[in-house]
């Protein structure tokens, strides 16, 4: 028994030695150090920016992973019906939102409960979607994938579908078997693999370049005079909700809007606790400009009619905050009318200043960009 | 918050803890005694009162008078112990104590235990559902493939864990009904939650003790007992809390869940030992 392993060991080690002479000998036309070693892809975060929640050791950029990540996130293939993707609710001239769907448009024209948030600065996120029932950007992807309503299709078959690519007469040839090869090392199709890709993705959509950021860098020029002016309205009435450079404390709130026809509990339905009957996530302002409609159910359509709703003033109409026992105190202060009070100008140089958090480098970065397989309505 | 989930975290990795460590067979005294092991079978079987559960093609009724059909039945057992007839307790090795009961699938409803320690085997407890330590278990762990991979596989395939809200569900019948209110005449009841991850939330996990009737299940090197395990599905609807189709149609991630689970948690009894 003994003799036979070693006679084995040492053939294994004659053909080890056979193949890698042949393949030394073989001539590459491009020269490369290693050909099945990705590229590792240095992640960045800005100097003003709180650590990265997503742990990148376990999952480490590659220029290989984040292409994979990227084919993967427009493909229409992700879904049953072929033709939606991520890219399709989350588009990014709208700062990957889905622009002019108040709520998400699925397969077969079905439509979702919920406005799809914004795919950028998911770096730093401690939970996501609007009742923040996922706490990991990998776990991610099979939500909208797998919803009824919206991919409505298995990740298991969607492996199964990644692997039989490329597609004979496909309008756009993908070969994915080669593209895992390049990012992971071996052409293993696996979806712990696909959701790495994605979020190595993700990861990399980081919208930091808005007119904002140059001034917290330091130009003084790169806002106006209004625009100074709502930050710092901004930073007295609306940032301890919409907190740090972020602006979201990533917690769950009731902002005091009423229940929509489905009457949405929020955070209740991941949670069943009373205290959290109708909060939702406090959602990031960055892009705020470009990704109306706003609010869960993308009740309203411009910041005008946000800033309505938390001055709760307009004249002769009812409250516009609903009050509920879960209602945020923040609204709710004794002695004064429901709401944040704001004059008119105020809430012109708040908007003011919340445009300038739109990031024309990020909603234009070719990194980003549909690399030709989405589809999109 | 970041405390607030550490101390659950390990509240429940304590109580795991401390169950798997009082609970694991204790050391042979002889140890120049080889240990011997062998086989035992644990079929479940699916009926629906006195009769035998066909899908979709028999409508049954329950206790509320409402007539109903089933479409799919699934479940999962786990965390299998074995009582011996001296009390001591052989626990099934946690990562090959993992299964998902399929009514469609003939061959899901036969689980094959090895490497059981020989003896004569007087009762057994096992789990609906899947434990909280390995729910929260990350998803690329090998403990979370195999039946527990959530990507491919049978639970994929199945839908049998929620990925909006992370967590399997233990337990999904479905079908059809007069009584139901829902567009289609369908009932769901996914019946889930394994007590949560960052802060208390639903525990659907019910654990189930059956005593072996009159009979032990021999295990020995060369002989193998198959335990009948049947699951009264009508119990779901007739348990301690009556159950009607037509109050809720579709139960999912919600407090009145724990009725359902209530009821299932009484379902199972054994049959009978056949010795083989």
């Amino acid at each position: 028994m003994g003799r036979v392993t070693g006679i084995m060991s040492f053939l294994a080690a004659l053909l080890a030695l056979a193949v890698s002479c042949k393949k030394s000998s073989t001539d590459d036309p491009e020269p490369k150090p290693s050909d099945n070693t990705p590229t590792p892809l240095q992640w960045t975060k800005p100097s003003y920016f709180p650590d990265p929640v997503y742990d990148l050791s376990k999952n480490p950029l590659t220029v290989e992973g984040v292409e994979l990540g990227k084919f993967l996130f427009y493909d229409g293939i992700l879904s049953r019906t072929d033709n939606i993707g991520c890219g399709t609710c989350h588009q990014q001239q709208a700062a990957f939102t889905h622009h002019g769907h108040d709520l998400s448009h699925g397969v077969d024209d079905k439509i979702g409960t919920r406005n799809a948030p914004s795919v950028q600065n998911m770096a730093w996120n401690t939970s996501f979607f609007w009742d923040g029932g996922v706490h990991d950007l990998d776990m991610v992807p099979p939500v909208p994938i797998q919803n009824k309503v919206e991919m409505d299709e298995r990740v298991s078959n969607v492996i199964e579908k990644l692997k039989k690519t490329p597609v004979a007469g496909a309008a756009k040839q993908v070969d994915y078997p080669k593209m895992f090869k390049a990012a992971f090392g071996s052409d293993s199709i696996t979806a712990d693999r696909m959701m790495q890709a994605l979020s190595q993705f993700m990861m990399t959509m980081v919208s930091a370049t808005s007119r904002y950021d140059y001034f917290v860098r330091g130009d003084a020029s790169a806002l106006t005079a209004q625009e100074k002016d709502g930050l710092s309205i901004f930073k007295q009435k609306c940032a301890s909700c919409h907190a740090g450079e972020l602006f979201t404390d990533q917690k769950f709130r009731n902002n005091g809007l009423t229940p929509n026809r489905i009457n949405d509990q929020g955070r209740y339905a991941i949670t069943l606790n009373a205290d959290d009957r109708l909060k939702f996530k406090v959602p990031s302002l960055r892009n705020a400009g470009l990704t109306a409609p706003y609010m869960h159910d993308g009740r309203f359509t411009t910041l005008e009619q946000v800033l309505d709703h938390y001055a709760n003033d307009k004249p002769g109409s009812k409250d516009s905050i609903y009050v509920s026992p879960t209602l945020d105190p923040l609204l709710n202060a004794a002695g004064q009318k429901r709401g944040i009070s704001l004059t008119s100008a105020e809430k012109q140089s708040i908007i003011a200043f919340l445009r300038t958090l739109n990031d024309d480098d990020f909603i234009k970065d070719k990194r980003f960009s549909d690399p030709g397989v989405g589809t999109a309505f | 918050m970041m405390k607030r989930t550490f101390s659950w975290l390990s509240a429940w990795a304590l109580a795991s803890g401390l169950l798997m460590v009082s609970c694991s067979f204790p050391d042979e005294k002889d140890d120049t005694d080889p240990i011997e092991t062998g086989t035992i079978q644990l079929q479940f079987d699916n009926i629906v009162g006195n009769q035998d559960l066909q899908l979709d093609s028999t409508r049954y009724v329950n206790a509320a008078g409402e007539d109903f059909t089933v479409s799919k039945l699934n479940y999962y057992i786990s965390n299998i112990k074995l009582t011996r007839i001296d009390g001591r307790v052989f626990t099934v090795p946690q990562d090959s104590s993992y299964f998902l009961i399929r009514e469609a699938n003939s061959g899901s409803q036969k689980l094959t235990i090895r490497n059981v320690l020989t003896g004569d085997y007087t009762g057994i407890e096992f789990m609906v559902g899947i434990d909280s330590l390995r729910s929260v278990m990350d998803p690329s762990q090998p403990g979370r493939k195999g039946i527990l991979d959530k990507d491919t596989g049978p639970t994929n395939e199945e839908a049998m864990y929620w990925d909006w809200n992370p967590g399997y569900i233990f337990l999904k019948l479905e079908g059809a009904s007069d009584s139901a209110t829902t567009a289609n005449g369908k009932y769901y009841y996914h019946i889930g939650g394994f007590g949560g991850r960052t802060e208390k939330t639903l525990n659907n996990l019910k654990t189930i003790k059956l005593n072996f009737p009159g009979q032990k299940a021999i295990v020995t090197t060369s002989i193998v007992s198959n335990v009948l395990i049947q699951a009264d599905i009508l119990k779901i609807f007739n348990g301690p809390t009556q159950w009607s189709i037509k109050k809720s149609s579709g139960v999912m991630f919600s407090d009145s869940s724990k009725i359902i689970a209530d009821n299932y948690a009484g379902m199972f009894n054994v049959k009978e030992i056949k010795i083989n």
